[in-house]
């Protein structure tokens, strides 16, 4: 009959199913011996080989994070034999009653541990390891395992190179890959090239003969695994000008930011306050004492903290509005103290400064009421049905600068600020319920814009660059580490590279042009033809924030900085000697015997406690 | 129902071997999810804070619900509720996916309070009892298209919702159901298809579409010269080249499907499975790790194993989750090549057991849904150990009535159960 055929033909592919299942079986349990050499087989111990981490240079080649020799202390508790307590106490510097508690906590496991071996003691020196060799025949059961440790040679960069630790309970139950007692990247550097950086390990395999003592490598040393170095990692940053950045930002709060243009490379990035690298190395036994300080140490500012940008966002402003076609660099503007924008005389204050200005000097003196009448020229625009509309428009370009999302650099912990959007103003206010004068403050970079120290140093970088820049970025190809292709490409902005210059001239008058009225004047150091744009960003929580872009020269830049200063005041008072000296710093190695006390006040200066 | 045909009918009647391979499989799953959640710290196998502790409850009610099943409820009941029954649970298929709550990317749980269960075990039982009830009607032929039509849809409704859920290797066991089709009278060329779409799938995925374009070529031109050969009469020589057009449109279809399903209907870490299992990375700390880490341990067992809870690969928490779907590691490293083999052998039995009752059966509702039954425990068997020897990709489903898990266990009890009620009622009345 068909139908038990076909019952038949089932059973039949039923039992040859099985049998494949019984084969799979037959080879994994008895014919391949590859997976017997796990660790925890009784017969056969298996020892860690750890592989050096990768070390950190600077872009010139010098050493920022190395490494060094330490010791961790293993013991297999099977092996020990009777010793003295008191005499291993003090050649491993430690206490006998934590010698007496480690070993009563094997006693209590000994079936669970078996014949594996712990560790007992972790991170011991190279001296303490020295007098625990010399006697190491008297502790039975008892050895030595190289780690290794980091090393800063050179004090710059802490917040920037991060720390590493001891892996969590937790964070190994989402890295399978990892084994209790391993170290990984936390923060900075270390974490975001963690896989580049590790390495992996290896190990050899030993089998134990019948006494369990002796051993021998298991099937000739087939299935050891040789430990593989980490990857050494080249930073763009530069270690001196690092240094020399952390010394001008130390007793300031906030981020100094340095770009090479021409590259996007960081060459310097200071959160102040932040960690020394002596700090880093001892990183656990700082950890609460910093993670207490009102000031937050550990959080990097240049990155992940956001602020509204000050007059340094007119430059984008002024930008937007020459590409839109509603400003022409000729067009006049007066100003008497401010922008009046209510009828009944609300008014967005300004400085005292000669009036009328057009768009160079309106930079150049960085005047609030130009630039509202540019922004409401912006939304008021005809070719646009609604504010709302010319809003999305405005949003739109505004965020081809940068601003208001991730610019995408290697960096972790990298915040996306903030561009308000229309639908957030229809929301607030109703749709159709506000216009040009609801949002007045972003014409001078006020209200609800947000930017992280990293865009506005970006920000710099694109007028360096007269209209694009390189996604900003820390690491640099060399030798097997290869970065993103996309930090090699031009990002350009939606507007147009010829509006740039007449920007940039203004740009160059408020550092330069002497005597006419210009912000930035302090800033000015004869022949680097410096370009500059202060702000001064008002704080809810206390005196304004300090703020200053810049670039130099003015022709080929070479360097883009920007300096962001906490409760500091004026543009001009703090983050333009600060980023002025900078750019001096690095291009011409030192600073003139003009500006020395201008060094000496900026660096003696505490402005918090 | 009277004492005295209760009484008589016990011994006779009951498929015991059945219910002691169940029994033996359950306990057998029972000690050995202690010993996969076990630590240093000894414990209860009884301890309700660990796993199982949990089991012994569930094994309970498990007994429960199959007595429940074999001596209170009418098995015919099931039949006459197939449909509604369908209807509810395909419902709460769907429901699931906006309800749920996301666990580890998948949307097929309902939490009830502390209570948890996945719809999709359910909507194999009840796809059974529709599939036996709709194919045992009178005049149903699987010829017919349209009968043919109903039956495909009964299956793929539950499979294509369970998909949506993200939980494509589930829907993998529905692919079972075709070896029910088959009994029934599906044509062979159906299981041939199959079988080359999972060959065309990997080849696409593993090589180059045109590979597969040749593989298909190929299969066409040796069935038009094998059977224009034997086939003197015009006629059915335009059938043989009508069937052979319409096996390369369904090979390039294929081939297509493979790609797009490959490419964009699976998920990334689904997709990594996938090429891990095919060799086409090498990944022993990603995705590779469960399973290496899984051979490790079954490796490690050789032919005798190390012992009951001498285990130290899945004691020690190498193995991720020891008590659910990597259960089978416990075996293979505490019981050996011996032990596994075994517990395979109990699958076997259990199955082949089912097929010769279903066959013997004169009600075609039972025979079809014993075929169903057995069809559900083999892809299931299959899928998982095949999971844990590295044969199958990375796909979570649990070993029926072995791990760990309450929603499992008791669905794989009632789809049984219902089986071995319909069986006794054919002898009852003989």
């Amino acid at each position: 009959m068909e139908s038990d055929n076909r019952s038949t033909k089932l059973l039949i592919g039923l039992a040859v199913v099985l049998l494949v299942l019984f084969g799979r079986l037959f080879y994994v349990q008895i014919l391949n011996q590859s997976y017997k050499t796990d660790a925890d087989n009784n017969s056969m111990t298996r020892e860690m080989i750890y592989p050096p981490r990768g070390v950190i240079y600077d872009r010139n080649g010098k050493l920022l994070v190395g490494n060094k020799i330490c010791y961790d202390i293993l013991v297999t508790p099977r092996e020990v034999a009777e010793f003295d307590t008191l005499s291993l106490a003090s050649v491993l510097d430690t206490t006998a009653d934590f010698i007496r508690e480690r070993m009563a906590y094997y006693h209590k496991y000994r079936t669970k541990i078996g014949w594996r071996t712990q560790t007992f003691l972790k991170m011991v020196s190279a001296d303490t390891y020295m007098r625990f060799a010399e006697e190491q025949f008297l502790y039975p059961g008892f050895k030595a395992q190289v780690r290794s440790l980091r090393e800063y040679p050179f004090n710059a960069g802490g917040n920037l190179l991060g720390y590493i630790s001891e892996v969590s309970p937790e964070f190994l139950e989402d890295h399978p890959d990892y084994r209790a007692g391993d170290y990984y990247g936390r923060t900075g550097l270390e974490a975001a090239r963690e896989t580049d950086l590790r390495g992996s390990k290896g190990w050899h395999i030993y089998q134990r003969d019948s006494r369990g003592r002796q051993k021998a490598p298991y099937h000739d040393g087939d299935f050891d695994v040789e430990a593989v170095p980490g990857k050494d990692i080249t930073t763009t940053i530069d270690a001196w000008l690092q240094q020399y950045g952390q010394r001008l930002m130390a007793g300031k709060k906030g981020s100094l930011v340095a770009i090479e243009p021409s590259t996007g490379e960081i060459l310097t990035m200071v959160s102040s306050p932040g960690i020394d690298v002596d700090v880093l190395a001892d990183f656990g036994r700082h950890y609460s004492k910093l993670s207490q300080n009102k000031h937050k140490p550990l959080y990097n500012r240049a990155v992940s903290a956001s602020y509204p940008p000050g007059s340094v966002f007119k430059l984008v402003n002024g930008l937007v509005g020459l590409e839109d076609g509603v400003l022409k660099p000729w067009m006049q503007y007066p100003c008497y103290n401010g922008y009046v924008y209510t009828s009944s005389g609300r008014k967005l204050g300004c400085h005292t400064h000669r009036s009328p200005l057009n768009l160079e000097d309106a930079v150049m003196m960085s005047c609030n009421g130009y630039f509202c009448y540019v922004f409401k020229n912006i939304l008021e625009n005809p070719e646009y049905e609604s504010t709302e509309e010319a809003f999305t428009h405005w949003r739109e370009m505004v965020m081809s600068f940068g601003f208001g999302r991730k610019l995408g650099s290697d960096f972790p912990s990298e915040l996306s600020g903030n561009v308000p959007s229309a639908a957030f103003y229809n929301r607030y206010y109703r749709k159709g319920h506000w216009r040009f004068q609801t949002v007045v403050s972003l014409s001078i970079g006020q209200g609800e814009i947000l930017t992280t120290p990293l865009q506005i140093a970006n920000l710099a970088a694109i007028m360096a660059n007269r209209g694009y820049y390189y996604i900003p970025h820390v690491v640099k190809s060399s030798g097997d580490v290869e970065i993103d292709p996309k930090y090699s490409e031009k990002q350009y902005t939606m507007v147009d590279t010829t509006y740039f210059p007449v920007v940039v001239k203004g740009m160059w008058k408020a550092v330069n042009a002497l005597g006419e009225g210009g912000t930035a004047n302090v800033a000015y150091v004869p022949g680097l033809n410096i370009c500059g744009k202060t702000g001064t960003a008002q704080n809810p929580h206390g005196k304004d924030n300090s703020v200053f872009i810049c670039f130099a020269p003015m022709d080929n830049p070479k360097i883009a900085v920007a300096a962001y200063i906490e409760n500091a005041g004026f543009g001009a008072s703090w983050a333009c000697p600060i980023a002025s000296l900078l750019v001096e710093k690095y291009l011409r190695g030192e600073i003139s015997e003009g500006r020395k006390d201008l060094e000496r006040r900026v660096i003696s200066t505490k402005l918090i406690r | 129902m009277k004492e005295g045909a209760l009484d008589r009918g016990l011994k006779k009647t009951v498929d015991w071997k059945l219910i002691v391979l169940y029994l033996m499989i359950m306990l057998f799953g029972w000690i050995n999810i202690y010993a996969a959640v076990r630590s240093g710290e000894p414990s209860s196998i009884f301890d309700l804070s660990c796993n199982s502790g949990k089991q012994a409850l569930w094994m309970a009610g498990a007994v429960v619900i199959a007595a429940l099943l074999l001596f209170v409820l009418n098995p015919y009941f099931w039949e006459s509720i197939s449909r509604p029954a369908y209807g509810v649970v395909l419902m709460l298929l769907v429901l699931v996916i906006f309800m749920s709550n996301n666990v580890k990317g998948s949307h097929s749980w309902f939490e009830l309070g502390p209570v948890k269960f996945q719809p999709a075990e359910m909507s194999k039982i009840t796809t059974s009892l529709l599939l036996a009830s709709v194919m045992s009607r009178p005049y149903f032929k699987l010829s017919n298209w349209k009968h043919m039509l109903v039956a495909a849809l009964i299956v793929l409704m539950p499979m294509l919702v369970i998909i949506a859920e993200s939980e494509t290797g589930s829907a993998l066991v529905y692919v079972g159901f075709i070896f029910v089709l088959y009994r029934e009278g599906l044509s062979g060329w159906w299981l041939a298809l199959l079988g080359l779409a999972v060959l065309l799938f990997v080849l696409t995925v593993r090589t180059q579409w045109w590979i597969s374009l040749i593989v298909v070529v190929v299969c066409v031109a040796a069935y038009l010269v094998y059977y224009l050969r034997r086939t003197p009469t015009l006629r059915y020589r335009r059938r043989v080249v009508r069937n052979a057009v319409l096996g390369f449109v369904a090979g390039l279809a294929l081939i297509l499907a493979s790609d797009v399903f490959f490419n964009n209907v699976l998920k990334d870490y689904q997709r990594e499975r996938v090429e891990l299992l095919l060799g086409m990375r090498e990944d022993p700390k990603g995705v590779g790790y469960n399973v290496r880490q899984s051979l490790i341990a079954i490796g490690s067992g050789g032919l005798f194993g190390k012992g009951y809870l001498q285990g130290t690969q899945t004691t020690f928490g190498f193995v991720p989750e020891q008590s659910t779907d990597f259960i089978f590691c416990t075996v293979g490293e505490e019981w050996g090549f011996v032990g596994s083999v075994f517990l395979i052998a109990l699958y076997g039995l259990l199955i082949f057991w089912i097929i010769r009752d279903a066959e013997k059966a004169r009600s075609g509702f039972t025979r079809i849904y014993g075929f169903c039954v057995a069809a559900c425990f083999f892809m299931h068997l299959v899928i998982n150990v095949g999971m844990t020897l590295g044969l199958m990709p990375v796909i979570g489903i649990p070993l029926p009535l072995f791990s760990y898990g309450g929603s499992s266990l008791w669905a794989f009890t009632v789809l049984l159960f219902i089986f071995i009620a319909l069986d006794r009622q054919e002898k009852k009345y003989f």
